[in-house]
Order: structure tokens, then C-alpha cells, then sequence
């Protein structure tokens, strides 16, 4: 009967192998691949109980992991929040689980995740002394760009004009660099009820929040909402005109006051200057600007033609994707196939044009740069655990949109502008400041949108800044206008900067 | 005295080799073992609750006793048993009451049904009891073999049991429960063990008679219906009643073993084939007409299809184990870091997942090489066994061993369908961890007969008993 045996007994070996081998593969092989899905709880478990880095500006933590005594073992707390709530955004359990989608949105948060987790290679060094040393392991820390000062001003500034319930953005750069030196979204938020352990609440607070659709306070008016820009784009046909040669600085321009689009009959191609002085025929470039001569540039824009005038706001950044630091990014966009009419009314930032405030930054910021667009960055430098600097971001060039000698005559023109113009609410006494108004048509029933960019000082510039007033409910039709809102936040967050 | 045992060398010389006792051995063997109970139960104080536990002397006294105690009985009744077994089913029993322990501390934190080891504990004491109560009163266990029929007979009134309507309860879809007062029973793992008593003392008498005498149909000779009928009837009957139960994994169980040792008995490979086919076929049936079976087979093909929102949630379980193992890598997150009580039953069926998860892949390898060496050791048994009955008896037992830890960690880990199982001598359950414990009794019983000095046969045949008393008062 023993070769029964001995045939059971490698049988029965046979048996246990597999075994041995099903369980190695499981929990060595297959181990990552199933730690690493968005359904594995444990995973996720641990990810959440992480203490994560902080996010910073300047020196001060704006959101850090603070020790908590629930299942979870780190709250993440925000100071500051509706200040910041639009860059910071928020880590709750939900973002914990990895694979979330790419079109869904992104703050910094989410975009500098593997730093903030620790799992970023950079960070290597630091993740494996802890574990040589057995200490729990924690994040690499976020430095931000932004000015605190800057952002408070720009803060303060727009709530004052729009209000608890009013919708609009501010976003300063450096024009040498792209630095976002503020960037505030109103309404905001607070991001600490959205990183409530308690998902419950979360939900609530997230429906809440997202109810009002496209107004949502969770959307970042600076980087995510696209509107006409109005006036302020006349800076890129002028800019347009001037690079083409087909007028310098000091040339006279086509005035008059009203101006009738090329194919087009009766009111609906006529355009004029809501009262302003453009004089009868010709008047000095610099006049137009300053009085924001629709006239004039609507007949630039047909003159230029649709192609360069598009090639002009494609060198400033329209219809690109630049931005990574906060997703999605909204296009600005310039509609290159529009006809003569439509281009004339595409000059003066009317018709399909849209665009970000972060764009309208980047045009003044490239003409205060000597027309060098800089890509725009919120993230600064990561840092390790112990804030020791590991990388800091350089500055990229996006594009020379314009000639220096061009920059240079856009910058005379815009500082005329504030000095004898439209954008006198932006002048700072003992400095000069280049800026443009803007004040774009929404409808013919909602109010219009107000604009403003402008840069300082205009020898040496080290901010520039768009303001975008979207929604200001206390404000009649006829107040809103881009110098009178605009001009005294722009001008704040100048003065925070410079001073 | 001298004299006695150079004569007993001298006729054991003939032999080529005689087995030693090897207590001391075992007794070595029994302390590391303990090492291993205590160590992880102080282990899932301190990982658990920073501290080693408060009852840590009550109960290591209590382990200790029950390990040393049945050792000290092996040692007056069973002299020459394997020294190996007893460790490592110490082993494994103290092992499977730390980490049902450790479950207990994180149910009662989730305020769900807690207190697992202290039954297991208690269990385990009946268990011992019975253990050392086989050796003492089983002093030879071809004695067993007198008891063929009585056993069937026996194994099917269990089997049957959970079908009454009053001592019978349907836990989790399979009514294979009975529960009288505050205790529940699975009769199904004494029936086994009866089940593999009968088959071995049927099968000694009848193996000759179900080898030779038959008809050859096809390639395989075909035993006459008086020797096979029987043993038919017997499997056929335990078969019915467990397939009526939905019992997946004791169907499995029941028709491996009865296949191994008609294999064993009748040397003809014939039987395997021929079982086999009869085994695919039975699946492939199951699978096309029993819903429950092709459920577990498509959740064991694609547990994610089956888990989470918008699905049916069937493939939890496996789904759960499999991340628990996964997060325990290599060398697991350490008791108390892991989440183990997400996996449903992870106190008995899934416990393998619980250790996969905390302990980590060296814990899951060492836990089936223990397995491993267990069903080496019940297979060697067999080997040495002097007598037909010894030989079917062990081996069958290594084999039923063998299947069900197979079918049970296979199933856990996802290598085949999941059938429900315990898992032996870690998963919490009264039931089988008597009956192991009782296998592991008559396993040693065999043991010491077929490791056992020869007696002197030089003497007068006549004295052949006295001889016998010699050895066995030595």
C-alpha cells in the first residue's frame, strides 16, 4: 500500500505549492496593483490618515495636517480660508482615493498631491531616512507665489465692491517672472467644512455649494470663467497695429464718432463711443486709448485683418493652455475665422472673444515685461518635511507677443491712460501706473462685466494686475464701469506690492 | 534490565532500525510552539493596546497547562508517538486563538459580536481533553476497525442531524448546524473523521476482493457489486445529505477522500481517473444548474465585476481578502495596523486572510508549511504503519487534512471558488477543532504502534503478549 502513499504524499505537495505560489503572487506581485485601486478602502484609509505637508505663502502655513482624535488621525485644518479656499482647495476623504477623474477639478491640493503625500520622487531621500529612522512618514511642503499682501488687498478690495453675493477676480502677477502674486475668486468659500472627516456633512456642504451651477463659489473665477474682455483688449490691437507697423505711438489714428462695420447697414453695425471724445477724423493714437475709442479700434481691427489680429492674441496666450497648477484651465479664446464685421467688433474685446482674468494679467504683464510673456505659476518651491528648499520653479517664457520698442510705446499709451484717461482711478501718487478699463456687454438685459489691467511702475514694472467684476448686486447698470470699480483695487494691490 | 533491552536491540538490529521516542524532542518543539501562542498574543496586547495583555498569566497559564498536559499524556500512553505533530498543532491552535483574540478587541471596538476566543479557548480545552481521552482509551487503534458500520452509521445520523427541525439551523445558506442551548455543533467534522474510520476498516478487509475480482470495463476493472455496494452506499448517502445542505465544501471534501482511499486500498490509479472525470463532470452540472455554484464560480473569475456600487456585492468577501493580503506584503502591517475585520467571518472561515494581512506573507508561508509538514507527517505514519488498517487510517486522514486546508486557504486566496471551509486549528468553530484534535489523537496513536520496537519474537510465541507488555511498561 506504500505506493499509494508516496503518490498522495506529491500529490499533496502538488497541492501545497500551488498554494505557496497563489499567496506569493497575491501578496508580492499582485500586492501594488490592488493597493494602488480607487475601491480599496485600506488604502485609501492610510492615505487619509497621512499627515500631509503644508501649503505656504511666504513663511506662513495657510493649510496644514493638525493631529486629530477621530478614526482618522490628521484634520486638515485651513487658516485663512475663503482667502485662499479658490488656490488652496480642500483634501477630504473623497480625494484620497487615487484615480480621480482629470477633468474634475484640481486645486493645489490635488495638482501638488504627490509632494503633499510625500510620495513624489524628489522626496525620496526624506521618505527613506524615515524609514531607516522608523518615524512616520510626512509630506513635502508647498510654497506658493502669492504676496500675502497682495491678496489681502485684492481680497479686501473686491469683496468692497461686489459684496458677499457678487461674483468677480483679481489675479496679479510678476511680469518678469509670472509669479501669481495674488489670485482671489469672490464668492469663496470655506475649504475646512469641505475637509471635514465627516462625509455627511462634506456632501451637504458640497451640494450647498455647487448649487448655483456656473456662479458656484467653487469655481475659480480666475483661471475658470471666460468672459468678453471689453476694452482691455484693445491693448493686443493695438499692440497688433503697432508691431505690423501700421501706426506708432505717435501717428494719428481714425477717430469719429461712430464707425459703421464694413458689410453691415443700420444700428446693428454701427459702432460708437458711448460719448467719449474721439474727435471727427483723425486723433492721436494715444487719445484713443486714453478715451477707450471704440471707433477706432473696431476700424483697426478690420484694417489688420482677422489673421494677424489673431496671431497677435495667440503670441499673448489666447487659445493655449498654460496653466498647471490649478485644472482645469479655461481657454481664453479668439475666434480666428470671424469675418470683417465680426472682427471689427473682435478689436474691441466684443463679439466671441473671452477670456480669463488671468489672461488679461498676462497681456499687461507682457507689455510691462517688454512684450515677453511669461508662463504664469503658482507653485514656487517644494519643500521637504524639515522646509528645506528641494526644487524651486524657473521661470519660462511663453512668448515675445511684442517687440520691446512695441512694449514700450503700449506702456507710453497706457500710462497716458491713467494720467489724463479712462483709467485715472488706478493713479498712484509718485509712480507711474499703465493701465486699461474695460467694460464688456453681457446681454442687453444682465449688467456688463467690468474690467480692468493695469501695471506699475511703468519704468520698471514688478506688478501687474487684471481685475474682473462679473456680478456686483448693489450696483445699478450704470455704475458699472472698469475704471471707477476696477481702477482702486487694481491700484491697491499695486501699492502691496510696491511698498 | 540490561540484558532486556540489548535482546530488544538485537531483534529490533534485524529490523535495520528502530525508532526512538523522542520526547524530549517534543517537548523542545512544544515550547517553541508555545513561544509562538504566547508571543503573538502578548504581541496583539501591545500592537492593539500598547500593553501586554492583563490576563497574559491566566491565560498563558492556561495554554501552558493544556500544551504540557497532553504532552505529559503522549509521554505515559503514546511513548513512541511522532514527536513533530503535537508542536505544530500547538502551534497552530495558539496562533488562531491570538488572532481570533485580536479580531475579538476590534469587534467589540466596532460593538459587533465579540468574544470569540475565549469560546475557541474553552473549545480547545474540550479538544485537549478528548485528545488525551483517545490515547488513554485507545490503546491500539486497529480497535477502531471493529467499528466499521457503527461508524457509517453514525457519520450519516450526524450528517442528518442539522435536517431536524428542531435541533437544526441554516447559517449563511448551508443548514449544517445544530445548536442545543447556547452551543451550536457542525456534525459534519466528526462525521468525518467517522467517515474516514469506516472507509479504512471497510476497505482492509475488502481491498483485495475490490482489486482483483471484477469484470475489466474499458482500461479499469470493475469491482463486483457485493464488495463495492457498500462503501457506494455509504459515500453516495453522505454525499446526498451534503449536496441537500448546499455544503460545497464538505461535498468536495467527502468525495476527495473517498477517491484517496479507494486509491489507497485498491493501488489502482484507475480510480483517480475514473473520479476524476466524475468530479469535472459533477462540477460542470453544478455549474450549469445549481445558481449558487455559478455565482461563486464567476465571482471567483472576476470578484471586482461583483464588488461595490451598483453591483450585487457578492465578490465582498473575496474582494476584501484579497486587498487585506495585499496590504500585508511581505511582512505584514503588524497586529493591530491592518484592517482585517472589513473581510466578513474573518474570524473563522477567512482567517488565512487576517494573517495575510497583519502578519504578512512570511506568516500565510509559515502557517502552510506547518500545514504542510502536518500532512508530511500523517502521510509518513502511514508509510511506517506495520498494519493495512494503520496505513488507510493515516493515510486518510493526511489526505482529507490535505484537501481541506487546500480548498479551504485555496479558496481564501483566491486560487479556486470559494466553498466554505474552516480552516483547521486556526479558524474559530468547537467542531472542528475537537475533531482535529481527535485526528491528531489517532494520527499519534498509529504513530506510536507503527514506531514501536518490534516485540521479541525469539521468545516463545506464547509469550508474545507478555513481550508486548515489556515494551510498553519500559
Amino acid at each position: 500500500m506504500n505506493k499509494p502513499i508516496r503518490t498522495i504524499s506529491v500529490f499533496a505537495l502538488v497541492l501545497f505549492l500551488a498554494l505557496l505560489l497563489n499567496v506569493t503572487y497575491l501578496q508580492y506581485w499582485r500586492a501594488d496593483s490592488l493597493d494602488s485601486r480607487a475601491d480599496n478602502r485600506r488604502a485609501v484609509d492610510a492615505e487619509f490618515s497621512q499627515p500631509r505637508g503644508a501649503i505656504l505663502v511666504g513663511n506662513d502655513p495657510i493649510a496644514t495636517s493638525e493631529p486629530s482624535d477621530d478614526r482618522y488621525e490628521y484634520q486638515r485644518t485651513y487658516s485663512d480660508s475663503p482667502l485662499y479656499a479658490p488656490l488652496t482647495g480642500w483634501y477630504n476623504y473623497f480625494n484620497a482615493q487615487s484615480g480621480t477623474c482629470s477633468s474634475c477639478q484640481q486645486f493645489v491640493e490635488q495638482t501638488q498631491d504627490d509632494v503633499l503625500s510625500g510620495s513624489d520622487d524628489r522626496l525620496f531621500v526624506t521618505r527613506l531616512v524615515d524609514l531607516l529612522s522608523n518615524q512616520e512618514s510626512v509630506g513635502g511642503n508647498v510654497k506658493l507665489t502669492i504676496n500675502a499682501r497682495a491678496q489681502q488687498a485684492a481680497y479686501d478690495g473686491l469683496l468692497d465692491v461686489v459684496g458677499d453675493d457678487g461674483e468677480g477676480a483679481v489675479v496679479a502677477l510678476e511680469p518678469r517672472t509670472g509669479k501669481i502674486l495674488a489670485m482671489v475668486s469672490l464668492p469663496s468659500f470655506n475649504a475646512n467644512a469641505l475637509a471635514d472627516h465627516d462625509l455627511t456633512k462634506v456632501q451637504r456642504t458640497a451640494d450647498r455649494l455647487q448649487q448655483g451651477g456656473d456662479s458656484s463659489p467653487l469655481v475659480n473665477r480666475a483661471v475658470q470663467t471666460t468672459l468678453p474682455p471689453g476694452s482691455t483688449f484693445k491693448l493686443v490691437t493695438a499692440a497688433a497695429a503697432i508691431e505690423d507697423g501700421l501706426y506708432t505711438e505717435d501717428d494719428d489714428v481714425p477717430g469719429g464718432a461712430t464707425y459703421q462695420l464694413p458689410q453691415t447697414t443700420g444700428d446693428t453695425g454701427l459702432i460708437d463711443n458711448e460719448g467719449r471724445d474721439c474727435g471727427t477724423d483723425l486723433i492721436p493714437f494715444t487719445q484713443a486709448l486714453e478715451n477707450s475709442c471704440n471707433t477706432t479700434f473696431a476700424r483697426m481691427a478690420v484694417e489688420l485683418g482677422v489673421d494677424k489680429l489673431s496671431a497677435q492674441a495667440e503670441a499673448f496666450g489666447f487659445n493655449q493652455q498654460y496653466f498647471t497648477d490649478l485644472s482645469p484651465q479655461a481657454t481664453s479664446v479668439f475666434p480666428d475665422d470671424a469675418d470683417e464685421p465680426q472682427t471689427g467688433q473682435s478689436g474691441i474685446g466684443q463679439f466671441e472673444v473671452r477670456a480669463t482674468p488671468l489672461q488679461m494679467a498676462m497681456v499687461a504683464a507682457g507689455i510691462a515685461n517688454g512684450g515677453e510673456v511669461m508662463k504664469p505659476y503658482l507653485v514656487d518651491e517644494v519643500q521637504s518635511p524639515d522646509f528645506e528648499s528641494i526644487e524651486t520653479t524657473d521661470p519660462e517664457t511663453l512668448s515675445q507677443a511684442v517687440s520691446s520698442d512695441t512694449a514700450d510705446q503700449l506702456t507710453d499709451m497706457m500710462v497716458s491712460t491713467v494720467d489724463n484717461g479712462t483709467a485715472s482711478p488706478a493713479a498712484i501718487t509718485g509712480i507711474s501706473v499703465a493701465g486699461k478699463t474695460g467694460t464688456a456687454q453681457s446681454g442687453t438685459d444682465s449688467s456688463p462685466y467690468a474690467w480692468f489691467v493695469s501695471f506699475a511702475p511703468a519704468e520698471n514694472p514688478t506688478v501687474a494686475v487684471a481685475v474682473m467684476i462679473q456680478d456686483a448686486p448693489g450696483l445699478s447698470r450704470g455704475e458699472i464701469a472698469g475704471g471707477l470699480l476696477g481702477g482702486p483695487i487694481a491700484k491697491a494691490v499695486m501699492e502691496a506690492v510696491i511698498k | 534490565m540490561s540484558a532486556t533491552t540489548n535482546d530488544r536491540s538485537g531483534s529490533a538490529a534485524a529490523f535495520g532500525f528502530v525508532h526512538r521516542q523522542r520526547r524530549g524532542a517534543e517537548l523542545f518543539l512544544l515550547l517553541l510552539a508555545l513561544a509562538v501562542g504566547l508571543g503573538a498574543y502578548a504581541a496583539v496586547g501591545i500592537g492593539m493596546q500598547g500593553e501586554i495583555p492583563a490576563d497574559m498569566l491566566g491565560y498563558g497559564g492556561w495554554l501552558v497547562a493544556l500544551v504540557l498536559g497532553s504532552h505529559v499524556v503522549v509521554r505515559l500512553v503514546a511513548p513512541y508517538a511522532d514527536p513533530v505533530l503535537l508542536p505544530l498543532v500547538a502551534a497552530l491552535n495558539g496562533l488562531g486563538l491570538a488572532v481570533i483574540h485580536r479580531l475579538d478587541l476590534s469587534y467589540e471596538a466596532a460593538d459587533r459580536t465579540a468574544g470569540f476566543a475565549a469560546k475557541q479557548l474553552t473549545w480547545m480545552t474540550l479538544g485537549v481533553v478528548l485528545f488525551c481521552l483517545t490515547l488513554v482509551l485507545l490503546r491500539d487503534h486497529r480497535i477502531l476497525a471493529r467499528f466499521t458500520y457503527t461508524s457509517a452509521l453514525a457519520a450519516v445520523v450526524l450528517l442528518l442531524l442539522p435536517m431536524l427541525p428542531v435541533l437544526g439551523r441554516e447559517v449563511n445558506g448551508a443548514r449544517i448546524w445544530i445548536a442545543v442551548g447556547p452551543f451550536s455543533f457542525q456534525p459534519g467534522e466528526v462525521a468525518k473523521v467517522l467517515l474516514v474510520i469506516a472507509f479504512a476498516g471497510y476497505l482492509v478487509l475488502h481491498k483485495d476482493a475490490l482489486a482483483l475480482a471484477g469484470r475489466r470495463v474499458l482500461f479499469l476493472d470493475l469491482p463486483r457489486g457485493r464488495d463495492f455496494g457498500p462503501i457506494l452506499v455509504m459515500w453516495g448517502i453522505s454525499m446526498m445529505i451534503l449536496v441537500g445542505q448546499r455544503d460545497l465544501g464538505s461535498s468536495l471534501l467527502f468525495f476527495g477522500l473517498f477517491l484517496a482511499m479507494l486509491y489507497l486500498a485498491t493501488e489502482r490509479p484507475g480510480w483517480l481517473v475514473v473520479g476524476g472525470g466524475m468530479f469535472l463532470t459533477g462540477a460542470v452540472l453544478a455549474f450549469l444548474f445549481v445558481s449558487h455554484v455559478k455565482t461563486r464560480v464567476d465571482v471567483w473569475l472576476d470578484p471586482f465585476a461583483y464588488y461595490g456600487e451598483g453591483t450585487n456585492d457578492t465578490g465582498f468577501q473575496p474582494v476584501e481578502a484579497q486587498f487585506g493580503m495585499a496590504w500585508g506584503g511581505l511582512i505584514g502591517r503588524g497586529f493591530g495596523e491592518g484592517d482585517p475585520t472589513r473581510v466578513p467571518f474573518a474570524y473563522s472561515d477567512f482567517i488565512m486572510s487576517s494573517i495575510g494581512e497583519e502578519l504578512g506573507l512570511t506568516a500565510m508561508i509559515a502557517v502552510l508549511l506547518i500545514y504542510g509538514l502536518i500532512v508530511e507527517r500523517a502521510l509518513r505514519i502511514a508509510l511506517i504503519s506495520r498494519d493495512g488498517f494503520g496505513k488507510l487510517l493515516a493515510a486518510g486522514l493526511g489526505s482529507v487534512f490535505a484537501l481541506q486546508v487546500f480548498v479551504v486557504v485555496g479558496g481564501v486566496t483566491g486560487l479556486i471558488p470559494l466553498t466554505g471551509l474552516t480552516t483547521p486549528f486556526l479558524s474559530y468553530g468547537g467542531s472542528s477543532l475537537v475533531a482535529n484534535w481527535v485526528i491528531v489523537a489517532l494520527l499519534l496513536r498509529v504513530s506510536d504502534q507503527a514506531r514501536r520496537p518490534l516485540p521479541d519474537l525469539s521468545d516463545d510465541e506464547n509469550e508474545d503478549d507478555d513481550a508486548t507488555q515489556v515494551v510498553r511498561l519500559r
